[in-house]
């Protein structure tokens, strides 16, 4: 069956007609699509895990007992699963075992620009990476039998534009039967010294054959091109989309979907009946410096940029391919920047926050949007968890001056991550720091995915729930308050009490998503233009709801929610609801 | 054939998913190469968002990139505006006329340049403006913006208008079949 797929969901329907029996994965732009299509299939486990070395341990749990695996993340997230990804490169599966990382050149969303190439040859498991949504099909299956033919975990490698892509995809016959027995073998899967003594030669074996497999493989190949020996191009993934774009048929390519471990011969062969051969790749030299420590001298980061994305302009530019005619504007356009939306309850607690001049350390969600214009009210963002971790240090490091006028803001999903780990360093080492953590009972930003404070499972089901009230004060934090971000009165009166309490404390600023299908919105606000004064304090906000116009505030009846949040803040009740 | 390359461009959360949807239903049912390219996630809180739709006998990139797109179909003014450097020569904008403010405007920092449209004119581009709002609502919803925009597009395609309402009835709920057909034809017809 033909179908137009995004690569993600091409990626989950691959590893699902390879007999893939369970999913454990965080979401994470952009490969939360793959878990969230695999969800749909009814005769397969599925969940979302607190973090991503949760889900991997997971995956590798239900590798171990024989069923085919999987666990997805985005390329940060392969750093918190880095602990278990080194030693199953030792201990090997049972049933096969696929780790989906997606990558995200560019950073559309995401804090860093890293390549986790470099992780499968640290860890030296074998990586693909498919170039749309076909090949997304075809190397999930793939995966499964390299992981079982020689005993290791294999890395499925997307990025933003494969993973986000819709292109054709032509399934085949799902495969049966592919359960293992469970076997106890200690040698194997107890990776205590005597053991991974030796299991490491066992791995640089296995690499060796996997680079057999590189050379012949037809997940490797060249494509001649017209017969001219001027130049060639090595590629993969979604740089071979561009380069084929650019030149058609008429270039040689070797185009890699084994990224690693790369062949040796193949890349020599290829490289011999060409004068010069360029390597286009995004982000790091992985495949340029393999082939220079192979001796073959190849054009790469030297014309191609080590940061962001690619597209066939690239390829066009850095070969001399003219450019195309295009119209250009002589036009100053304001830039349309992402912003919290209207109602959002992150909101009024940013207010509050920036209004009091509070130092905010921050972190990865929705709520980073926080240190826009005009709230500007985050100080730090780093990765999962680091406001509460960071808090603590900052605060030791600042002594009483900081403690009263600092605090962290984390969401629940994050906080459930890898916040919680940080509040017991500061409720065992009693540091003196104020957690804001902003519960809007979902996982925003990756597009509301359930996590272990929602009550549901991914498919919608009654789940275990935390009770984070329960779960700070069983940890050791004494000092727990609950407060509405909607009432700013309220948040400012706890905020600054708690700030000056000589205990660590927690605000759980609660309230749900904006976006929520249950949460029906209010009438929309107006403004009395005879009440309005023209103070623009409603400005400062920052509520798309609101603009200013012919001297007034005006609210967009299409955007507001009726929070009602504008009104607490106008001086002279000029934001008014039908009511009134 | 050439690849033929349309952009749809609008605001996060004006329903640009469902266009392409629409588009890639009704481009593989006539037999094309498909490709269709959005990002997900950070752009979809009220920001600038873009989507790349190519269809040929062959499609290798999933990105439109500067000179190359032969429509844009904008949901909002300033958006149309800000991808026209994309446009082949004699490229063509469809725009709804609807004017939302970003941010730097909202708080004073910039002005919306509102004479916009007729600068892209004066540069040789073919703007195709309609207010796909007021459609939308006569349609019966301001959601079907998006289809009635579809439908002006259609108007510069050969393919029957029955294959794209046949396209809609697979892209959308049942309930909302009736009010997109009417949006399409609104903006078909208008």
């Amino acid at each position: 069956m033909k179908e137009l797929l995004i690569g993600n969901a091409a990626v989950a329907r691959g590893l699902y007609d390879a007999g893939c029996k369970v999913i454990s994965s965080y979401p994470g732009t952009p490969s939360t699509e793959i878990t969230e299509s695999f969800a749909k299939f009814d005769d397969a486990y599925c969940e979302w895990a607190p973090n991503e070395k949760v889900a991997t341990e997971a995956a590798f749990g239900a590798s171990l007992n024989g069923k085919r695996s999987s666990c997805c993340m985005k390329h940060v997230g392969l750093n918190v699963a880095a602990d278990p990804l080194f030693t199953m490169s030792y201990t090997g599966i049972n049933g096969g075992m696929v780790i989906c990382v997606a990558d995200d050149a560019g950073m559309h969303s995401s804090q860093n620009e890293q390549d986790s190439r470099h992780y499968a040859i640290a860890s030296k498991i074998p990586m693909l990476e498919p170039s749309d949504s076909q090949e997304a099909y075809d190397f999930a299956r793939a995966a499964f039998d390299i992981s079982e033919e020689f005993d290791t975990p294999v890395l499925l490698k997307m990025c933003t534009r494969v993973a986000h892509s819709q292109s054709i995809v032509e399934t085949r016959e799902p495969l049966t039967d592919t359960d293992k027995e469970y076997l106890k073998l200690p040698q194997k899967y107890i990776m205590a010294p005597a053991n991974a003594i030796r299991r490491h030669p066992f791995v640089e074996e296995r690499t060796a054959k996997i680079t057999e497999l590189a050379e012949t493989s037809p997940l490797n190949r060249v494509e001649e091109g017209d017969g001219s020996k001027d130049f060639g191009i090595i590629t993969s993934s979604t740089s071979y989309q561009y380069v084929k774009e650019v030149f058609g048929d008429t270039v040689s390519v070797l185009k890699l979907g084994i990224i690693n471990p790369l062949p040796i011969k193949l890349i020599k062969d290829f490289a011999s009946k060409l004068n010069k051969v360029y390597v286009v790749e995004e982000l790091d030299p992985i495949v340029e410096s393999h082939c220079k420590n192979i001796g073959v001298d190849v054009v790469g980061k030297d014309i191609f940029s080590i940061t962001g994305e690619f597209s066939q302009k690239t390829i066009s530019k850095a070969l001399g391919v003219e450019d195309k005619y295009s119209v250009k504007l002589d036009a100053d356009i304001p830039v349309r920047p992402p912003m919290m939306c209207a109602g959002c309850p992150h909101r009024g607690m940013f207010y509050v926050l920036s209004k009091n001049k509070v130092t905010v350390l921050g972190d990865i969600g929705c709520y980073t949007l926080g240190s826009a214009a005009p709230l500007n009210a985050l100080d730090m963002t780093l990765c999962m968890g680091a406001s509460v971790s960071g808090i603590h240090g900052f605060n030791v490091a600042g002594g009483e001056e900081t403690e009263k006028n600092t605090v962290c803001v984390i969401g629940d999903s994050t906080f459930m991550h890898s916040g919680v780990t940080g509040l017991i360093n500061i409720a065992y080492n009693q540091s003196n720091s104020t957690v804001i953590i902003l519960d809007n009972s979902i996982t925003g930003m990756t597009g509301h995915q359930q996590n272990p404070t929602t009550g549901y499972s991914i498919k919608g089901d009654p789940a275990g729930k935390v009770n984070l009230e329960d779960l700070c004060h069983s940890i050791g934090i004494n000092s727990v308050r609950v407060v509405d971000p909607y009432n700013l009165a309220e948040c400012e009166k706890v905020l600054k009490e708690e700030m000056a309490k000589p205990e660590p404390s927690v605000i759980i600023s609660r309230r749900p998503c904006v976006l929520l299908k249950y949460v029906k919105p209010k009438k929309p606000l107006h403004v009395n233009t005879e009440k309005c004064k023209s103070c623009k304090r409603c400005m400062k906000f920052g509520c798309p709801a609101i603009s200013f116009k012919d001297n007034h505030a005006v609210v967009d009846p299409t955007l507001c929610v009726g929070c009602g949040v504008c009104e607490q803040l106008c001086a002279f009740d000029a934001f008014e609801s039908e009511e009134d | 054939m050439e690849t033929k390359n349309i952009m749809i461009v609008g605001v996060g959360g004006q329903g640009s998913l469902l266009a392409s949807k629409l588009l890639g239903r009704l481009l593989v049912d006539e037999g094309y190469d498909v490709k269709v390219s959005e990002v997900h996630g950070m752009s979809q809180r009220g920001g600038s968002v873009v989507t790349y739709v190519r269809f040929g006998d062959k499609v290798y990139s999933p990105v439109i990139e500067d000179g190359e797109a032969d429509f844009i179909v904008s949901f909002e003014k300033l958006e149309a505006a800000r991808y026209a450097d994309k446009l082949k020569k004699d490229g063509t904008v469809i725009v709804n006329t609807q004017q939302i403010d970003p941010m730097p405007v909202i708080i004073g920092a910039k002005t919306y340049p509102e004479d916009i449209l007729d600068t892209m004119k004066e540069k040789g581009v073919h703007v195709d403006g309609i207010d796909a709002l007021s459609l939308a609502n006569e349609a019966g919803s301001s959601k079907a913006c998006n289809i009635v925009l579809m439908g002006r597009l259609a108007k510069y395609f050969d393919i029957p208008v029955e294959k794209w309402q046949a396209a809609i009835e697979k892209c959308v709920k049942p309930q909302f079949v009736e009010i997109n057909h009417k949006a399409f034809d609104l903006g078909y017809n208008c």
